[in-house]
């Protein structure tokens, strides 16, 4: 160890300081007015270090991408800007993006003034950053390259403003898929393991409206004075879940149902790792859990905008079950509202479950349930159950005429008291039956119909309503009849069913008669020749010539032969 | 014998008991093969629970029990999977009793016959020795409760068994010459489901060979005792029908049971012949077949009746596989019953034609069903035809099987009366034929 011992701090003073670097990462979440919702993603590196310096090459690279680093030094680049983009962001639905980019490919770069051939420079450039992205910029060439000279002014620090030495090209064509993402998530410095970046899974970033990604590098000051500089990588994401595809039509959004992932922990490599969600509009618009005390404002385009804050370096953001889980939820909730659907596979036997939601904080109130199936569903009043918040809710007064087939339909109505704020169920099974054949629909691969349950309640109302009859009322507010001051009558309707029942082949009543009779004439046939048949010793007939012969014989009325 | 029988018992019992706790129990009691509309314990469980709604079971259609089921399984349906354990064993038992009575019978007229040198010559070896018919009662039980149709009803908790255990009841009671008993038991067989009224004729016949009374229509002894006989009969029957109408309060049951019964107006697919046939009828012939159908299970009685009137066994045994077959609503337990008087008539297997292709038909059938059930309610790669196509078959080879032992067992009494060996006019070996 002693002998080793001036190696070591001769290779100490080899080196030079190690630069300072520092990550931040957030996620901004905006939950849009069409029922949408935007969320945008940010790594930033910053790092004290300078790429152009003549003589010194940058050789120890921490959480700056070495790749990258490399390029900057290569070809002299003063600015990078790359975004990939799929889909096109609607302004007039969405408002303004954090960071706009146009659908397909979009690059533009300022070269550093000591370049002296920027085009070649630019061709070398492409080729470099479609190996590292996989994608096929080098179809970017001289056809498709501008010089733009007002639009794109150098966004870091920069006094040159000699257009020679920025070039633009698009290429509106390129496609953006996982192959795109992935080395595009391999230049974060906790890569796709750790942090934010765990909830870019590409089957449900590309399953969307719109998906931005993008890599921006600029010189920066570091401080007031623009004393010492900086080199800025920031890599963002933008995109957009649609209502519908991803949404299933409820305006629901929780970080699992965007990204099928929850967060599990802060990249250990940031200083800082944060989620805002924008509250701007609530609490009208929606309601947030879990809940946090934090609260940033910020003037984003032109607009002073709230945020709530979740600081992911602080472990109490992730609960006890170490895993953070944002949910967004519409704040319009009806009082009482009921769902209805078929369970169970196969077309033998199902299920048809009922559920009814008592949206109400604290009161509980009682709810008449009528249901009237067909004769063909045979209901099994022995397994009808009513549970609510897990537990057995038995109704207290249950009226139930079974079908006759062919005559009438199920008929069962029940009062089930509902608990305050919470959902109800009631499942009771069924037995398909075979119908005859001019019993079908023309279309019996459709299904039948089952028609919706009536559910009917008082639900206790928030404002005293008047019972007296008023003339000057308005006719929406007329149509039922008020007879208390607290509640007023409400009826829901459920979805009707659409059951499929097993069906007979059509093309086969004559067949099948057929058949059927033929088996029953085999049956008849064998014991017809048992029981009217007795056994006998074979002899075989006599040959032809005999038999005429003891005919001759026999009209002569003599003997006949043997 | 007992040893045997009782350790029958205690095996069957077990494999019963090692189903019914097992996630089978459940899949089983959906089997359509197994549980009809008429016997199904989920329609037990149904009208039970209507019966405590306050509602009649028998205003809606899914109940069609007798109300002697309610009545019965309204104490013990706690221990249903007991009493149908119970009802199995009672069957077996009783059939392995009737058939040890019916082989001491038969070895009886045997050994008159023999000593009156009723038998040629050469068909010595017709006979049956002791030894032979020694395992037969125990064969019988087994062949009924290791049978896996019998199984497969029992963990279905079908009420078929409680109808086969009656009927195995009735006859014993029969063979054992009891009038009254077997006329009380077939009044109730007949009161849970109609068919077994055939069932009358062969215990006409057994008692009237019993007591010596001549089968002669002109003969008042023959219309004395069937008369005292149908009285019996149909006094049990009316007075067990009473008792239904004082349990609920009303008539309801008979269209429920007896209507449902006749009408098939439940399509449910089974293993049966009706259900397809009905459901592809055209409308204004409904009613013709279904008068053709039903008549087709009750119109072999007097035909078999006069052509084996000296062997009223083995007409039960015919009686029960024609209703077997040929009913409204079959199971397997039904197909298991008949199934168990088989070796009762192992002595026939020289002169059987076709036994090996039936037994291959009614094996590679039952393992077929659950197949193509399977492929048409839940894959939906197949239709109803391919069911329906295996249910044609194995009704033909349930049908093959009930004539070719008929055949043998006609055949032989043939050559016990004209000799085993038999020769042409020109001496040389003839063949048998019916002609």
């Amino acid at each position: 160890l002693d002998s080793r011992l001036p190696l070591v701090i001769f290779l100490h003073a080899l080196t030079p300081a190690a630069a300072r670097d520092e990550f931040q990462e957030e996620l901004v979440i905006r939950p849009l007015h069409s029922g949408d919702i935007y969320a945008s993603f940010q790594f930033r590196t910053l790092w004290d270090t300078d790429f152009l310096q003549e003589g010194q090459k940058v050789s120890h690279y921490r959480l700056f991408p070495k790749s990258l680093g490399q390029v900057l030094s290569k070809f002299s680049v003063r600015e990078l800007h790359i975004s990939f983009s799929q889909g096109f962001w609607r302004t007039m639905q969405w408002g303004q993006p954090f960071i706009p980019s146009p659908p397909g490919a979009e690059l533009w770069v300022w070269f550093h003034d000591t370049v002296s051939d920027v085009d070649g420079n630019w061709k070398e450039l492409t080729n470099v950053l479609s190996g590292i992205f996989c994608a096929s910029l080098n179809f970017i060439d001289l056809t498709n390259t501008v010089q733009p000279s007002a639009s794109f002014k150098p966004l870091g620090l920069g006094n040159a403003t000699d257009h020679r030495f920025l070039r633009y090209a698009t290429l509106p064509r390129e496609i953006v898929c996982t192959e795109n993402l992935t080395p595009w998530k391999k230049l974060l410095p906790c890569g796709s393991k750790a942090g934010l970046a765990v909830l870019m899974k590409s089957e449900k970033l590309f399953h969307s409206s719109f998906h931005s990604q993008a890599v921006h590098i600029r010189p920066i000051c570091q401080d007031e004075q623009c004393s010492s500089k900086a080199w800025e990588l920031r890599q963002t994401l933008n995109v957009v879940f649609d209502l519908h595809t991803s949404g299933q039509g409820k305006k629901e959004w929780s970080l699992f149902k965007m990204f099928s992932r929850t967060l599990t922990e802060a990249c250990p490599l940031a200083s800082s790792s944060k989620v805002y969600v924008d509250i701007t509009d609530n609490p009208e618009l929606f309601e947030l859990s879990p809940a946090t005390p934090l609260l940033g404002q910020a003037v984003v385009l032109g607009d002073r905008r709230t945020y709530s804050v979740y600081d992911l370096s602080r472990a109490e953001t992730f609960g006890q079950l170490r895993s953070f889980n944002l949910l967004l939820r519409d704040m319009l909730r009806p009082l009482l509202h009921a769902e209805r659907y078929v369970a169970g596979f196969g077309l033998q036997t199902g299920e048809i479950h009922t559920v009814i939601y008592n949206n109400h904080p604290y009161r509980a109130f009682p709810v008449l349930l009528m249901d009237s199936v067909p004769w063909y569903l045979q209901l099994y009043i022995h397994t009808l159950t009513v549970t609510s918040k897990s537990r057995d809710n038995k109704p207290s007064y249950i009226h139930y005429q079974p079908a006759k087939d062919r005559h009438r339909p199920h008929l069962l109505e029940m009062l089930i008291q509902l608990p305050p704020h919470s959902m109800t169920e009631v499942t009771v099974q069924f037995e398909r039956a075979l119908l005859k054949w001019t019993e079908y629909t023309p279309d019996p691969n459709h299904g039948f119909y089952v028609g919706s349950s009536v559910v009917s309640a008082l639900v206790p109302s928030m404002v005293a309503m008047r019972t007296n009859f008023t003339q000057d009322q308005p006719l929406f507010s007329s149509f039922v009849p008020v007879k208390e001051e607290s509640s007023y009558f409400v009826r829901v309707y459920t979805e009707p069913l659409l059951v499929n029942l097993p069906t007979p082949d059509f093309s086969m009543p004559y067949n099948v008669i057929c058949l059927t009779c033929t088996v029953v004439a085999v049956g008849y046939g064998s014991f017809y020749n048992l029981l009217t048949r007795t056994f006998q010793v074979d002899e075989p007939s006599p040959p032809l010539s005999k038999r005429l012969a003891n005919l001759i014989r026999r009209i002569r009325g003599v003997p006949l032969l043997t | 014998m007992a040893a045997p029988l009782t350790l029958l018992l205690i095996v069957a019992v077990t494999i019963r008991a090692v189903l019914f706790r097992s996630s089978w129990a459940e899949l089983i009691s959906e089997r359509v093969e197994v549980v009809s509309p008429l016997n199904a314990w989920k329609r037990v469980v149904e009208g039970l629970a209507l019966l405590d709604l306050g509602v009649s079971p028998y205003s809606g259609d899914v109940f069609h029990e007798t109300p002697f089921m309610i009545y019965l399984f309204h104490f013990v349906v706690d221990y249903a999977e007991i009493v149908f354990m119970i009802a199995d064993g009672i069957t077996a038992v009783a059939l392995y009793l009737s058939i040890q009575t019916y082989n001491k019978n038969v070895f009886r007229k045997q050994k008159y016959a023999l000593e009156s040198d009723r038998y040629p010559a050469d068909c010595l070896e017709l006979l049956r020795s002791p030894k032979e018919m020694f395992y037969i009662p125990l064969k019988v039980a087994m062949f009924y409760l290791l049978n896996p149709f019998t199984i497969l009803s029992c963990v279905a908790k079908s009420t078929c068994g409680l109808n086969n255990a009656i009927i195995a009841l009735f006859i014993l009671c029969t063979l054992k010459g009891s009038a009254l008993l077997s006329g009380i038991l077939l009044a109730l067989a007949t009161y849970q489901s109609i068919y077994p009224l055939t069932l009358f004729a062969p215990a006409l016949l057994f008692f009237l060979q019993r007591l010596y009374i001549p089968v002669n229509l002109r003969r008042s002894s023959f219309w004395f005792f069937t008369l005292q006989y149908a009285f019996i009969y149909v006094g049990s029957l009316v007075v067990i029908t009473g008792l239904s109408f004082f349990l609920l309060g009303s008539w309801d049951f008979i269209p429920s049971v007896y209507g449902f019964i006749f009408s098939v107006p439940d399509l449910t697919p089974n293993i049966g012949l009706f259900w397809y046939f009905f459901a592809e009828m055209f409308e204004h012939f409904r009613l013709f077949f279904i008068c053709v159908f039903q008549i087709n299970v009750f119109f072999y009685t007097i035909p078999l009746s006069i052509k084996l009137k000296e062997h009223p066994v083995f007409l039960i045994f015919m009686q029960i596989a024609i209703i077997s077959i040929f009913k409204s609503y079959p199971t397997v337990g039904d197909v298991a019953l008949y199934m168990a008087f088989l070796p009762a008539w192992s002595h026939l297997y020289r002169f059987l034609r076709n036994i090996f292709l039936v037994s291959c038909v009614l094996l590679a059938c039952s393992a077929l069903f659950p197949v193509l059930w399977h492929l048409w309610i839940y894959a939906g790669s197949a239709n109803s035809n391919f069911y329906y196509a295996i249910t044609l078959l194995f009704n033909f080879g349930q049908i093959l099987l009930v004539s070719d032992y008929f055949y043998a067992y006609l055949r032989r009494e043939h050559h016990l009366t004209h000799g085993l060996y038999l020769k042409k006019k020109d001496g040389t070996e003839a063949t048998l034929v019916l002609k």
